[in-house]
């Protein structure tokens, strides 16, 4: 009974990390109807802000030591956490703005900046490993930064201003991830040891404490906790906030809330920066507190499990979100718990959340709560 | 689409059915009056074993390509979990020939050392069969549900799939799916996966897979494909079975798919399942947007780049991720139909280009200043 519990709270830690991630899934599928793909990533680069927070942190404030060691007092803790979802809250800015507005819009100056900006850095790196000189590769970098950006520019005039096909924007989404999860890899942004963290634990804390008589690590509570006040300041930003309730709108009928006057762009950007804050934090939570092993690809499992708990709950719905997470986390942790003794090996973990995804969308294609639009000819 | 969607390519089915035809027996020729006693066997015509291996991955990725582009070119829906095929026919291909190798091809030697064409005729074509065979039946398992979903949702599901095939094989401890498969050892033999793959089997298949491609696309099937990718529900109300021809094309697909896994099983000394991975769905994905949803020769030549891109990048690895991605956003910002959009490459192509090309100028001259 005990050990239930134990396994059932474990579940509810894990879930909850996917419910965090999967609302960031959920509202930006709600207002613009792109999976976007980019977000698991996210998750990863707010675990990366958070360890690069506590060091920076930890040289300032009076009594911690720097980089991968420990913040013991609660209010450098949460310093981190709030640097980094403020970081991951930017990135998914960036990210919007320089990729998937001007899919929708002629906007070409950000994506000029921003793309054209990586893609002269990376032809300079390239031309750097070519045994060019430093001149050369910069002068190589910059012209292909103005190629891109003219490219941009003239292709972004003639654009058709709308919806872009769902395939494009997928494809862009996907390119984001790839790029997320690889630029952290090029020789001149990490070295080799800080790309792949093994143990990196922000926080010490007493080891076990007893709920109902069953002992789970203080972690799993404060996880738990955390996530809580994250998703009860969300639902009041949602429900009672001028901009939640053009969120609301914007998800609900896109075209009706701009002939209103809701400056949709504005509403889209502020629901990426939201869900990336929300990702950061699951993201700094993870490594933080339970010191998980970390690389710059933790991100596509994490994003993709978490997606599958968003589908899980009705893709666009935000409790369903949370829900979703939830039973996702309890089904993973009760299959290694118990799997083994009805003959299903533990090694089928990360196939359990494929396994759910498959039969929700097979039995009940909109999610547990989402409505299933009738198909308009 | 013009009017080409309707009308077959002349030019360049020509050239290329010729071309095969020509290779083909060229090929053939040169191996079958080789002498098949050293290694110098697998060096063709004074090629080393490392360009030996781009070419025969080009191969490869072409035959993947192609055979993804007939999904989501064609009817326009997103598989996401090509690789899960892929893996199904390397992984079944690499089983049979090793625990199949008494029984069925007793002659082959065990020590993976390569294999003429004509003595590796007939374990080539069955192996290839068989993993085809199998991609085909799990594509078939993996369609027959998922074609009910359309788009983003069909991309996730298939991903999802993908995954779990990965995580079956990894637990599968007849091909150790969690470490690596070299081969089997039976008492005190060990029998290692042949080394049947060369260039000669792979052109025929990517041939063959080309072929069938261009034949698909001008038939009456390959016009209901299109009609299904253009618009599904008119499509339905044309009396086209939607479903049908999608998993059809699926299956289809996954064949052609598992055929290429099996070439790779074929020519890898070891299988692991980190192979398998998510990311190189994604490698077969690019090539597919980059050379045109759709289009056949587009994808067949975006293959061949990609594959030797990386190459001639060597040294600088962990750069071509991020190239990837880059070029993807950008691509899909300036260019989302791909380099060739859906037109296959031909004379009418090149003539309108051409003139797309002239024309931009004289309206930039004939621009109201």
């Amino acid at each position: 009974m005990h050990q239930l519990l134990e396994q059932l709270l474990i579940g509810v830690q894990i879930g909850s990390i996917y419910a965090l991630i999967a609302l960031g899934y959920t509202m930006v599928y709600g207002v613009l109807k792109l999976i976007n793909f980019a977000h698991g990533d996210v998750y990863m680069v707010g675990a990366y802000a958070g360890l690069g927070a506590a060091g920076v942190l930890g040289t300032w404030l009076p009594g911690h030591t720097p980089l991968h060691t420990l913040l013991p007092s609660p209010f450098g803790a949460i310093l981190v956490l709030l640097t980094a979802m403020l970081l991951c809250a930017l990135l998914g800015l960036i990210i919007e703005q320089a990729a998937y507005r001007p899919l929708r819009t002629r906007s070409w100056i950000v994506p000029g900046l921003v793309i054209g900006g990586a893609s002269g850095y990376v032809a300079y790196g390239i031309a750097l490993n070519g045994n060019r000189t430093p001149a050369s590769a910069i002068a190589i970098g910059v012209v292909v930064w103005l190629g891109i950006g003219a490219l941009l520019r003239t292709t972004q005039s003639r654009r058709t201003v709308g919806t872009p096909s769902r395939l494009t924007a997928l494809i862009t989404a996907i390119g984001v991830s790839l790029f997320l999860e690889n630029f952290g890899l090029l020789p001149q942004i990490f070295s080799s040891d800080q790309r792949f963290i093994q143990r990196s634990q922000i926080v010490t804390l007493p080891n076990r404490v007893s709920v109902l008589g069953a002992s789970v690590s203080v972690q799993t509570l404060l996880i738990f906790g955390l996530s809580l006040i994250l998703m009860a300041l969300l639902t009041y930003i949602v429900t009672y906030t001028r901009i939640g309730k053009a969120v609301r709108a914007v998800s609900f009928d896109a075209d009706a809330a701009a002939l209103m006057g809701i400056n949709t762009n504005t509403v889209i950007a502020f629901t990426f920066a939201l869900g990336a804050a929300l990702a950061g934090a699951a993201g700094v939570m993870v490594t933080g507190l339970t010191g998980t092993a970390f690389t710059p690809y933790v991100g596509v499992l994490m994003g993709l499990k978490a997606f599958v708990a968003a589908v899980l709950g009705g893709i666009g719905n935000i409790p369903g979100a949370v829900v979703g997470g939830l039973v996702m986390g309890l089904a993973e942790t009760l299959v290694v718990a118990y799997g083994p003794s009805v003959g299903i090996p533990s090694t089928y973990r990360d196939a359990v959340a494929f396994f759910l995804l498959i039969v929700i969308l097979l039995v009940r294609p909109a999610g547990l709560f989402g409505r299933l639009a009738p198909e308009k000819v | 689409m013009g009017s080409s969607a309707f009308k077959s390519p002349p030019l360049l089915t020509r050239i290329l059915g010729f071309a095969g035809l020509l290779g083909l027996l060229f090929l053939g020729n040169a191996w079958v009056e080789r002498p098949l006693i050293d290694q110098s066997v697998t060096s063709f015509y004074g090629m080393d074993q490392y360009k030996e291996g781009i070419v025969i991955s080009c191969g490869i990725y072409v035959i993947l390509a192609v055979s993804l582009n007939l999904v989501n070119g064609f009817t326009g829906q997103f598989s996401l979990g090509h690789i899960g095929f892929y893996a199904v026919g390397a992984y079944v291909a690499a089983a049979v020939s090793t625990y199949g190798h008494a029984r069925l091809f007793p002659n082959l030697p065990i020590d993976g050392s390569p294999i003429g064409v004509v003595q590796g005729a007939y374990p080539v074509l069955l192996l290839c069969l068989i993993g085809g065979l199998a991609a085909a039946v799990v594509g078939f398992i993996v369609g027959l549900p998922s074609l009910r979903l359309r788009g983003d949702y069909l991309a996730i599901i298939t991903l999802g799939f993908a995954q779990i095939i990965q995580v079956v094989i990894r637990n599968i401890k007849a091909v150790d799916g969690a470490t690596s498969f070299t081969g089997i050892s039976r008492g005190d033999t060990t029998i290692l996966t042949p080394h049947l793959t060369n260039f000669f089997w792979v052109f025929l298949f990517v041939a063959l897979t080309l072929w069938v491609s261009y034949g698909l696309r001008f038939s009456t099937h390959g016009l209901a494909f299109l009609a299904v990718r253009e618009d599904e529900i008119a499509a339905e109300a044309m009396g086209i079975p939607t479903t049908r021809y999608k998993v059809t094309a699926f299956v289809l697909s996954a064949f052609f798919t598992g055929i290429a896994g099996a070439l790779f099983a074929l020519y890898q000394p070891s299988l692991s399942n980190d192979q398998f991975s998510f990311v190189r769905s994604i490698d077969t994905v690019v090539m597919v947007v980059l050379g045109g949803l759709g289009s056949i020769s587009g994808v067949a030549i975006a293959a061949v780049l990609l594959t030797i891109l990386p190459e001639a990048l060597r040294g600088i690895d962990q750069y071509r991720l991020v190239a990837y991605s880059l070029l993807l956003i950008v691509l899909m910002l300036t260019r989302p139909q791909g380099i060739f959009g859906r037109e296959e490459l031909s004379r009418a192509w090149l003539l309108g280009q051409i003139a797309a090309v002239k024309s931009w100028f004289s309206r930039r001259s004939l621009r109201p200043s």
